[in-house]
């Protein structure tokens, strides 16, 4: 918005300190995350700016925390994290937007309070919902391994799985539920006309339509999923170690500035994928013409 | 009435929440080949008795037989019966042409057998050119004619159509009108259409079954409905009307003998009016003459001209009803009467039609 040509003074003092206030909360925002980009490049093993590097030495630079980042260390809980948020991602997204369809219609009672349920892990406290994981988690995980044979190992993963699909699901109903809110309903009444059972009518109907709102929320689910650290640390045991888990135990015993050059590599990693996911997003409704159609 | 009627409603009733009725006691009988349509006001049932039909509400009470066979324990997606929607209902991440193939798919279709029929079903509707366009990319008329190419292109004998053209401009809506007619008389199906639009039922229909309060006020023909309406309502809603009251008094052969405003008798047919007390009187305006050359003769206070080209619309009040309303040609310009003027007019009592009040 451009500043008329009829503003007064106090109008256009406004207009300047706004854009300032803006950028400063931009700053803000951002800058902590920055701000350990460069130290990642850090040639010592201190978490901060040395005097070398503020003057630019070429000494001062190296990569070398980033060969440490690529060792066992690190790559193995890196590895964990993708076994863990993969198929919590898949079960979110599944769950989520199954109760997100059973949530608009008109015939289901009690949505409200369902609703209230269902998003509540996000509500939740992580340490309270993190600790009621675990008391409710070892016996399941017990019977599992007792009743189906299954490995302990395997029966740990499953277990952070299922903790990590609970945390994801309310993102998905959330997007879910906002585009299924924009979903013309004579549309499945057609397909049905036509001839097509419920569950033809879903997969090349409904949810062609509602896929980017699917989408989103399984970018937030995996997110949340690489991200989450106080539930993996209750559930947690040494084979489901994941990378925020290991950052965590890093800061806390020994300080090395692999955890920074791990950050960075994180942060590149999330804004490629929201960029990414954001750009086949728009691409999809723009080719289905979703937003053109009410 | 023929003997086979391909859709019966028989004693059909419908209720949403168990206690007001929004159809009551629905009886209807659909020919093959028919074109049916249901006219009524918001509210009159018409649209629930259509969802019914196609299966998305189910009738609290009676039964409904298309083709001999009762429907009501048959899902929607297995009556086979086409449909255009109010607001078309168009796949909008399809193309035309996907949106025409996919009740083809849903029936096993091959794909040549497929892309044959969506062509056929497109050059009906004169859009054969538009099979690669997305429902975004069209106007409102075009994404009409493209509903109505995809609720035939499966060859279903019976037509839903849900006030599918409410949505466009007069003119298109107009030209739609005969389309769809031509349409509805080269392929033979049977059509049942719903509308609030009058004009538009009488343009298309074989029969127009009039709803109010969920009840069918009358089934017949436009013509009759127009010129022998069986009720007050059926009067009002079809067409302009004029409503005079008057009490019976008696009697002579058809007509009834009925006392107006200030003692005035007039002669009426006797339709719907009871053996004595009150009766609405119906007389369509072009059915009043100036001058008192016909039976009934009446005085007349003229209140406003209007001029319409072909004839001048004249309102009048008439034993106390002010909006009175004749046509006079506009051959008859020489004697035309001014406002304020008291003039004689005359009507003759088989066009009065006496009804219930």
């Amino acid at each position: 918005m451009a500043l008329p040509i009829y503003a007064s003074t106090g109008q256009k003092i406004w207009y300047y300190t706004f854009r300032v206030i803006c950028g400063l909360v931009f700053f803000y925002l951002i800058a902590p995350i920055f701000v350990i980009i460069p130290l990642s490049f850090n040639s010592g093993d201190y978490f901060t700016y040395t005097p070398e590097m503020l003057a630019l030495k070429k000494e001062a630079f190296s990569l070398q925390h980033y060969y440490s980042a690529f060792s066992d260390e690190w790559r193995i809980p890196l590895i964990n994290s993708f076994k863990i948020a993969i198929p919590a991602t898949i079960f979110s997204v599944t769950l989520g937007t199954l109760a997100a369809i059973g949530l608009t219609q008109s015939h289901v009672p009690f949505k409200k309070a369902i609703m209230a349920i269902l998003i509540s892990p996000m509500i939740v406290p992580l340490v309270v919902s993190g600790y009621g994981m675990t008391l409710f988690y070892a016996p399941l995980g017990n019977w599992f391994v007792n009743s189906f044979g299954m490995d302990e190992t395997s029966v740990r993963f499953l277990r952070v799985i299922f903790a990590h699909t609970v945390l994801g699901i309310p993102f998905v109903i959330i997007t879910v539920t906002a585009t299924l809110a924009s979903f013309d309903n004579s549309l499945t009444r057609a397909a049905a006309n036509m001839g097509a059972g419920p569950v033809r009518t879903f997969f090349k109907i409904q949810m062609p339509l509602i896929l980017p709102g699917m989408i989103s929320g399984g970018l937030f689910a995996f997110i949340t999923s690489f991200d989450e650290v106080v539930v993996v640390l209750f559930l947690g045991a040494a084979e489901t170690q994941t990378l925020p888990w290991q950052m965590f135990n890093g800061l806390r015993e020994q300080i090395s500035l692999t955890i920074l050059a791990v950050a960075t590599l994180l942060i590149v990693f999330s804004v490629l994928l929201l960029v990414t996911l954001e750009f086949l997003r728009r691409r999809s409704e723009r080719l289905r013409g979703v937003e053109m159609v009410q | 009435m023929g003997d086979n009627p391909y859709v019966i409603f028989d004693h059909v009733q419908k209720s949403y929440d168990g206690k007001t009725l929004v159809v009551k006691d629905l009886n209807l009988e659909i020919q093959k080949g028919e074109f049916l349509t249901m006219l009524g006001p918001s509210g009159s049932g018409k649209t629930t008795c259509l969802m019914m039909l196609a299966g998305f509400e189910t009738a609290t009470y009676g039964e409904i037989l298309l083709g001999g066979k009762a429907i009501n324990g048959i899902p929607p997606h297995k009556r086979g019966i086409g449909m255009v929607f109010q607001n078309y209902a168009l796949f909008p991440h399809m193309t035309v042409a996907e949106n025409l193939s996919f009740p083809l798919e849903v029936r096993g279709m091959s794909k040549a057998v497929r892309e044959e029929k969506v062509q056929k079903a497109l050059d009906m509707v004169r859009m054969g050119a538009f099979g690669g366009r997305r429902p975004a990319q069209m106007s409102g008329g075009q994404q009409q004619r493209i509903a109505v190419a995809r609720a035939l292109v499966f060859d279903a004998e019976l037509v839903l159509m849900d006030e599918p053209l409410g949505a466009l401009d007069k003119q298109l809506r107009e030209e739609m009108q005969y389309e769809i007619k031509h349409i509805h008389e080269n392929l033979g199906v049977t059509v049942v259409y719903v509308t609030h639009d009058q004009s538009e039922a009488l343009t298309m229909s074989d029969n127009i079954a009039v709803f109010n309060d969920g009840r069918i006020q009358q089934l017949a023909a436009p013509d009759v409905l127009y010129e022998q309406p069986d009720n007050a309502f059926v009067a009002q809603f079809i067409g302009e009307n004029n409503t005079l009251l008057g009490d019976v008094i008696g009697f002579e052969n058809n007509n009834a003998i009925v006392e107006a405003a200030g003692g005035i008798k007039l002669k009426a047919l006797k339709v719907a009016c009871g053996d004595s007390g009150q009766t609405q009187l119906s007389i369509r305006p072009e059915r009043v003459h100036l001058g008192a050359q016909d039976e009934n003769v009446v005085d007349a206070k003229v209140e406003e001209l209007i001029y319409l080209g072909d004839h001048i619309r004249t309102r009048l009040t008439v034993l106390g009803n002010s909006e009175f309303v004749m046509k006079i040609p506009n051959s008859t310009k020489q004697n035309m009467p001014t406002i304020g003027e008291t003039v004689q007019i005359s009507w003759n009592s088989e066009d009065c039609r006496a009804l219930d009040a």
